[in-house]
């Protein structure tokens, strides 16, 4: 149970020793901030004398060394923590943008204050940032001059055996026997010690001959695991602060059938690194050939969960053959040195729209968004050629549409059992010539006359339509034919070559910490002393930090090498004692 | 056998537990007061022997007036009632308590074993699972370190949280078996989630005695220190020891389950970090422990103040498990409620 600190505790009372006699010398020790347990009390300025005036090279000193203690480490660690607590509380742009536009919405007096605050992207501010910051460069300050003293330590030889170890922890005597035969030579101190030397070189001390007896230390790996776990952690850091700057993700929905092609102009939404460029687009092709959906059918409470996505892909890049490929949740697929992910799907409804001169103004598969778990679907139908107003319909898919009470529809099985669309139709100009972007997913109805809707001014009711069906258009300006439902996936194209580093840190993080936690330092000391009564052997061991084995492992040892020195009574003790 | 049946004697099986984890707490509570009562008596009697001893050695002043060898008596007698530092033998209440406990957790790990096969997966997919399969590690672990360690005089404290968090997650978070959502379809379902709820089992052990350490201390440094039954527990230091051991060893299950799950986030969701509500908050907890840690390496910080930092961890854990899994939105949404 001794621990370096209640050690030295326990040694500097009334005793007069110099450190090298009580094993206590430092020079091999990890180096540690002032304020560490372990490191010597008493050059921490912290008794309140008065002290000199500092120079501004010794204010500097003084501020970079307050930094780099332990206790401005811990006060930043808290600090971190308590940071971090309102980006759980408020939703975060990056991860939820739907939830902080909820948010502003139904708070609008609160958001804004929260907003000037950066709560909305607590992990950016400039006072989140500050506070990671500080830790990190506290963190250098510590690890550069622990690095160099560390790396002159691994070289150091262990001290002298100190004069007295009997007041060390562990510490046990044995007198080696006379041996039976008398005329056979007594035990000497040198074979004695070269026994326990090599016992402790066998497992793993590094050792020193001092006079009659062996010096020895172990546990190196242990400041060694501690620094590659600091060091692995500032790794992360700037693997992620540099690196993710080269990647981008982007988005796009693709409806089966569809291709998808890796060049900017096809994602629907995309979101470049700080040093991305155009070449870093990897040249593939994504053909969706088909989507599957598997919903479960026999538990009953869980009818109609989804228990499986999967999506067929034909992947081609340049100078290689097609491929067929899955993606799966869970299994993205990999090519050109992206992942490709699916995160989403829904329906995307096929149709005709032909306009009051009879051409067909649009044909295509318009994909309407999921709104809850049973795919009820928002979505809108631009049709800018539609001659002589243009026309623009929005409206909900129901993939198993029921009819509530309400007289509304609604889906109550997420798939296409009995397919209902209902649209609102509008014509007028759709703002599409303005050369202003605009999302295919909302339309702007303030300017538009309404034709067919739920509003008193609409002529007509919504219009519905299932598979097949054809709806003239009210005023005579045109018609709409709902040929059929499509299935639409929508994948998520990431790139990011930093992945990897963060990746072979983050195994760093844990073998040092391993390592940095649990391998003792230690000093054992075996001491050979001529008494009157022949050859005495002492053994006893000093922690060098947290140590919970350090008596047994003195222990032990003292009890290998004392069968190695007097065989036959090892064996006996094992008759009496089975 | 059938889903349901198999859920139904799961459920029979988790209540036949808690009823033994009752028993189990009620002995441990008599030890508890079993421990007062001797400490009490312990104290008395040193009082007397102290009486005594004085009133010998006032009777040796005055024989040695005479006989100069009558101060040798007197040093002997001043070792009579070293006792109360010697090992306790356990109480009788103690051993039931004990030999309860694992029968209670016989049984839970067959609710749990039964959960997973009436489900066919491994049971720590939603919040019933993960209250369930968690709280039966509690105790595993509980047991598993007293085999080195003797830590029974935390059974009731085990007992007492054990029953709470179980009892919640029988009556309250109940859901019947549900097929596997396809995120939630992968190997790291068995990795990430078991060692996310071990590493709560160690924390929870690590809270428990740094409580108790705290009280310790309390009452070391206090003229007239009440709970006497703190007499018959370790010093705040060995209590401290313990605590920082079994908490380290939280500490890298936690670290580990943070890195699973960032390789299992970058699979499912397409990115390994998002501070998602539950990514956030295991940040947090890893950065309370990581300061928990330093701060037992700061002079001025070791001892209750860094103990402190343990609760407040332990808690941030519970935080975590409950309120952000059941109020805070995020990707983690598998609560099943």
């Amino acid at each position: 149970m001794a621990r370096s600190s209640d050690t030295d505790k326990g040694l500097t009372g009334g005793s007069s020793d110099t450190s090298e006699d009580r094993g206590v010398d430092q020079r091999a020790d990890p180096l540690r901030p002032s304020d560490h347990i372990d490191s010597e009390p008493g050059d921490s300025g912290d008794s309140g004398i008065t002290q000199p005036r500092l120079s501004p090279l010794g204010y500097l000193r003084f501020f970079w060394r307050q930094l780099t203690s332990m206790r401005t480490a811990l006060l930043l660690l808290m600090l971190l923590a308590l940071a971090a607590v309102p980006g759980s509380l408020v939703p975060q742009t990056s991860s939820d943008p739907n939830g902080v536009a909820q948010y502003k919405f139904d708070h609008p007096t609160l958001a804004p204050i929260l907003d000037k605050i950066g709560l909305f992207n607590t992990f950016s501010t400039p006072w989140f940032s500050a506070v990671y910051l500080l830790l990190f460069v506290s963190l250098v300050g510590c690890i550069i001059p622990r690095v160099k003293h560390h790396l002159e330590a691994l070289r150091s030889v262990p001290p002298k055996t100190p004069a007295r170890l009997s007041r060390l922890a562990g510490f046990q005597a044995f007198d080696v026997p006379r041996p039976a035969d008398p005329s056979a030579a007594p035990v000497s101190a040198e074979i004695a010690v070269a026994h326990a030397r090599s016992l402790l070189r066998r497992a793993g001390y590094r050792t020193r001959i001092v006079g009659d007896s062996v010096s020895a230390e172990r546990g190196y790996l242990r400041e060694t695991g501690n620094l590659v776990f600091h060091i692995a952690l500032l790794g992360i850091l700037v693997t992620v602060g540099i690196g993710g700057g080269f990647g981008y993700t982007g988005q796009r929905v693709v409806v089966v059938g569809q291709t998808f092609s890796n060049v900017l102009g096809s994602y629907d939404s995309f979101n470049p690194g700080r040093f991305f460029n155009d070449a870093q687009l990897a040249p593939f092709n994504i053909k969706v050939d088909k989507f599957t959906v598997k919903y479960e059918q026999k538990i009953l409470d869980a009818i109609g969960t989804p228990i499986e996505y999967k999506t067929d892909v034909t992947t081609t890049q340049p100078g290689a053959t097609a491929e067929k490929k899955t993606i799966k949740v869970n299994e993205p697929l990999q090519i050109g040195g992206t992942n490709v992910y699916l995160l989403g799907n829904g329906y995307a409804v096929n149709v005709v729209v032909r306009d009051g001169e009879g051409n067909v103004a649009l044909k295509d598969s318009i994909p309407f968004l999921p709104q809850d778990s049973n795919l009820t679907s928002l979505g809108v139908i631009k049709v800018p050629d539609a001659l002589p107003k243009q026309l623009g319909m929005q409206g909900f898919f129901y993939p198993s549409a029921v009819k509530q009470a309400t007289g509304a529809y609604a889906s109550n099985y997420p798939d296409a059992i009995n397919p209902l669309l209902s649209l609102s139709v509008y014509s007028g100009d759709l703002g599409l010539d303005d050369g202003v972007p605009q999302s295919v997913y909302t339309l702007e109805t303030g300017k538009l006359k309404v034709l067919a809707g739920t509003q008193s001014t609409a002529e007509e009711k919504p219009i519905t339509l299932k598979p097949g069906q054809t709806v003239k258009l009210p005023d005579g300006l045109g018609s709409i034919e709902f040929t059929g439902v499509s299935r639409f996936v929508s994948l998520d194209i990431h790139h990011d070559p930093s992945q990897l580093y963060v990746l072979v840190f983050a195994v760093l993080i844990v073998l040092g910490l391993l390592t940095g936690l649990f391998v003792p330092r230690r000093r054992v000391w075996v001491k050979a002393v001529q008494g009157e009564n022949g050859l005495r052997i002492e053994y006893a061991g000093l922690a060098r930090g947290e140590d919970p084995t350090l008596e047994r492992a003195v222990g032990d040892l003292a009890k290998r090498h004392q069968a190695v020195l007097d065989p036959k009574s090892a064996s006996d003790r094992r008759k009496v004692n089975p | 056998m059938t889903t349901d049946q198999l859920s139904l004697y799961c459920l029979y099986a988790a209540y036949s537990a808690m009823a033994i984890y009752t028993i189990s707490f009620i002995a441990f509570a008599l030890d508890l007061a079993k421990r007062s009562g001797d400490a009490q008596v312990a104290a008395t009697a040193a009082i007397k022997a102290q009486a005594q001893r004085l009133a010998g050695k006032a009777e040796m002043i005055a024989e040695s007036a005479g006989t100069p060898g009558g101060s040798v008596a007197v040093l002997e007698r001043t070792d009579v009632d070293t006792g109360a530092d010697a090992p306790r033998r356990s109480s009788k209440f103690e051993r039931i308590g004990m030999s309860m406990m694992v029968l209670g957790l016989a049984v839970h790990i067959s609710s749990v074993v039964l959960r997973g096969f009436a489900a066919d997966r491994v049971p720590w997919a939603n919040m019933f699972e993960f209250g369930l399969t968690g709280t039966a590690l509690i105790v595993a672990v509980f047991l598993i370190v007293n085999l080195f360690v003797n830590l029974r005089y935390l059974g009731a404290y085990v007992m007492g949280l054990n029953l709470i968090l179980l009892g919640v997650a029988v009556v309250n978070f109940y859901v019947a078996v549900s097929p596997l959502v396809p995120a939630l379809q992968s190997y790291w379902l068995v990795i990430h989630v078991f060692v996310a709820c071990l590493g709560t089992a160690f924390f929870a052990i690590a809270g428990g005695l740094s409580a108790a350490q705290i009280i310790q201390d309390r009452r070391e440094t206090a003229k007239n220190p009440g709970l006497r039954l703190f007499d018959t527990l370790p010093g705040a230091e060995r209590l401290e020891d313990l605590a920082y051991r079994i908490a380290l060893v939280g500490f890298v299950l936690w670290t580990f389950t943070l890195i699973a799950g960032a390789i299992w986030a970058e699979k499912a969701w397409g990115r390994y970090w998002g501070w998602d509500t539950k990514e956030t908050w295991t940040f947090i907890i890893w950065v309370i422990y990581a300061g928990y840690i330093h701060a037992r390496a700061t002079r001025g910080w070791r001892g209750a103040r860094s103990a402190y930092l343990s609760l407040v961890g332990f808690a941030a854990v519970m935080f975590n498990f409950s309120v952000v899994n059941l109020l805070f939105k995020g990707l983690h949404a598998y609560s099943g409620l």
